[in-house]
């Protein structure tokens, strides 16, 4: 089973629900999609991860042959491309690695080279399996990464959790496209509903089964939950606000490993998804 | 006009929080929100005046005419974002499409063509004294980043006698926030005392001084880890970069964001000592202007 976890707006608790959901399943995999800002490693630690580098492809004229006829440059529809004193120049930042330009020079002047955008990361800890997606600093997308790191989990049998982005653009919807379920991590504030509310649309477009986490609980008002409610969602676990859990999670430890009570909370979510992924399986079966 | 951008990297650190505060203390004429994938600047800025929305149009999307189509095969072969799928028929991915044009440059028989496609919304409120650009990306698009610019654009299309726009940004690094850095004078980074936090406020600081714009630094509830605060101002000291202050853990925050109003509306321990980053915020930007 796939689990992508995700929540909108940013900081509601992803990589917390993720990394201690891997960390109850026996023999999960853990993959870090957030490749902006990816933390589920530090949580992790793992010893002597193996590094692969991801490239894409970029174009590189040859100026011998360019007789600056501007073909690639009219093409190009994401602007990397501009002639210069008569000389194509490709800014590498802004390409999107579509290949049109090679297919539209005239003079077969143009042809791709890769260029690194970030890597990934892959090693073991606490039993399970760590594959973590970093961007490149200064580079704009990390849809390539993302790809790579799901392609690398596709025909696997394990149970995948997948820490998704922010937000609610291609980059998540990427992360969740090959997902079976969708865990929404929403914190009791008016941010938090609203976002909440834009991950839930989201997950409905792609027909995926849904269920909440609230986090941060106190008592009082919570806009998420009342949400929820009104969505008929289910709620599987409530996290509630605690000092303590704070203090390990700012610090980068694994809540299940040093306190029984939330080792049972997020067995807990395991056993609902479960149960609720099966049902769902059942009834459209 | 100078522009001030509030970013953070690691989501949740408090980004719209202390950006709605400054644009109360400040009483800014000009404002926008720049984060499209999850706004949330407009639930507490009673932002007045006239409100226009207008559709967003990002780059086209292809789309096969099945009639024209011969089913050779060669717009699935040269598609680099597997947006085009055969079931019998082919078909263009809606999501995965990301309007490049090369399917319709090969297409033999001209069956492919790339049409308009709204990718989101932009919205303007725009009140005798105040304008207030902000916008909504449609679910699941690409071109986060263009949106932003256009967000931008829309904030300046009306002149304001003003000293300073404040910007509220987006989480991460990537396209929407490299293209809020675009004209920016300055940016104030919220930083969390977290080893996650941490890891992040440097690659968020990497990526403005790539785009060459200056930074400042606050951390948002500094108490809850002492440690890692004192971890984020030496970095800052260290490489000589301003850092402007520490707002406490505050649990009243949480509930007068949910009342929708601004931390420094009420008498709140985080209300305070925000006042007082906007001090310093306010002197280092135009001190720099004189120097």
């Amino acid at each position: 089973m796939k689990i992508a976890v995700l929540s909108g707006k940013g900081g509601t608790g992803k990589t917390l629900v993720s990394v201690n959901l891997a960390s109850v399943i026996a023999n999960s995999v853990y993959l870090d999609c957030d490749v902006e800002e990816p933390n589920g490693r530090l949580f992790f630690k793992p010893e002597h991860p193996i590094e692969e580098d991801v490239n894409v492809l970029i174009p590189i004229v040859d100026q011998e042959r360019c007789d600056g006829c501007r073909a690639c440059v009219e093409f190009c529809r994401f602007n990397a491309l501009a002639i210069i004193k008569g000389k194509v120049k490709v800014y590498e930042e802004i390409c999107h690695s579509c290949g049109g330009c090679t297919l539209v020079c005239p003079q077969g002047a143009i042809r791709e080279i890769p260029k690194s955008i970030g890597r990934i990361e892959r090693g073991v800890s606490h039993g399970v399996d760590v594959r973590t997606g970093i961007l490149n600093v200064g580079n704009e997308s990390g849809v390539p990464i993302i790809k790579k790191l799901l392609e690398s989990v596709d025909d696997d049998q394990r149970n995948v959790i997948i820490d998704c982005p922010p937000g609610s653009s291609c980059v998540v919807m990427e992360s969740i496209k090959s997902a079976d379920v969708c865990v929404l991590v929403a914190e009791p504030t008016i941010f938090g509903a609203h976002n909440l509310a834009m991950v839930y649309e989201l997950a409905c477009v792609f027909e995926k089964p849904v269920f909440a986490v609230l986090n941060k609980t106190l008592a009082g008002e919570n806009p998420s939950k009342t949400f929820c409610i009104e969505k008929n969602i289910e709620i599987a676990i409530d996290i509630p606000f605690d000092e303590e859990l704070g203090r390990v999670n700012s610090n980068a430890g694994i809540i299940v490993e040093v306190d029984e009570n939330h080792r049972e909370l997020f067995m807990d979510l395991y056993d609902r998804i479960q149960k609720g992924v099966g049902h769902e399986a059942a009834t459209h079966s | 006009m100078k522009q001030l951008l509030i970013l953070s990297g690691k989501g949740g650190t408090g980004k719209t929080t202390v950006a709605s505060a400054l644009i109360k203390l400040h009483q800014a004429k000009v404002c926008a929100d720049c984060d499209v994938d999850a706004p949330n600047l407009h639930l507490v800025l009673s932002a007045g005046g006239e409100r226009t929305k207008s559709d967003y149009f990002g780059l086209p999307k292809a789309l096969i005419d099945q009639k024209d189509c011969i089913q050779c095969n060669r717009c699935m072969e040269v598609c680099r974002f597997d947006a085009i799928t055969f079931d019998g028929r082919y078909r263009i991915d809606q999501n995965a499409c990301e309007g490049c044009g090369v399917c319709e440059f090969v297409c033999p028989t001209k069956a492919v063509a790339l049409y308009p496609s709204v990718n989101g919304e932009l919205i303007l409120y725009h009140g005798r004294e105040t304008v207030f650009s902000t916008a909504t990306l449609s679910m699941g698009s690409g071109n986060s980043g263009m949106l932003v610019s256009s967000v931008k654009k829309q904030m300046l299309s009306i002149p304001m006698e003003t000293d300073l726009a404040i910007i509220d940004g987006s989480p991460g690094i990537g396209c929407p926030v490299i293209a809020s850095l675009s004209g920016v004078d300055s940016v104030l980074v919220v930083a969390e005392p977290s080893i996650s936090g941490f890891s992040d406020f440097t690659r968020i600081l990497k990526t403005a001084s790539i785009f060459q714009v200056p930074t400042l630094v606050c951390i948002n509830k500094h108490d809850t880890n002492p440690n890692q605060s004192r971890r984020i101002k030496d970095y800052c000291e260290e490489n000589g970069i301003p850092f402007v202050g520490m707002i406490p853990f505050d649990p009243m925050a949480v509930q007068i964001v949910n009342q929708g109003k601004t931390i420094v509306e009420i008498d709140c321990p985080s209300g305070n000592a925000t006042r007082e980053i906007y001090l310093k915020v306010l002197g280092l930007l135009f001190r720099r202007e004189k120097s």
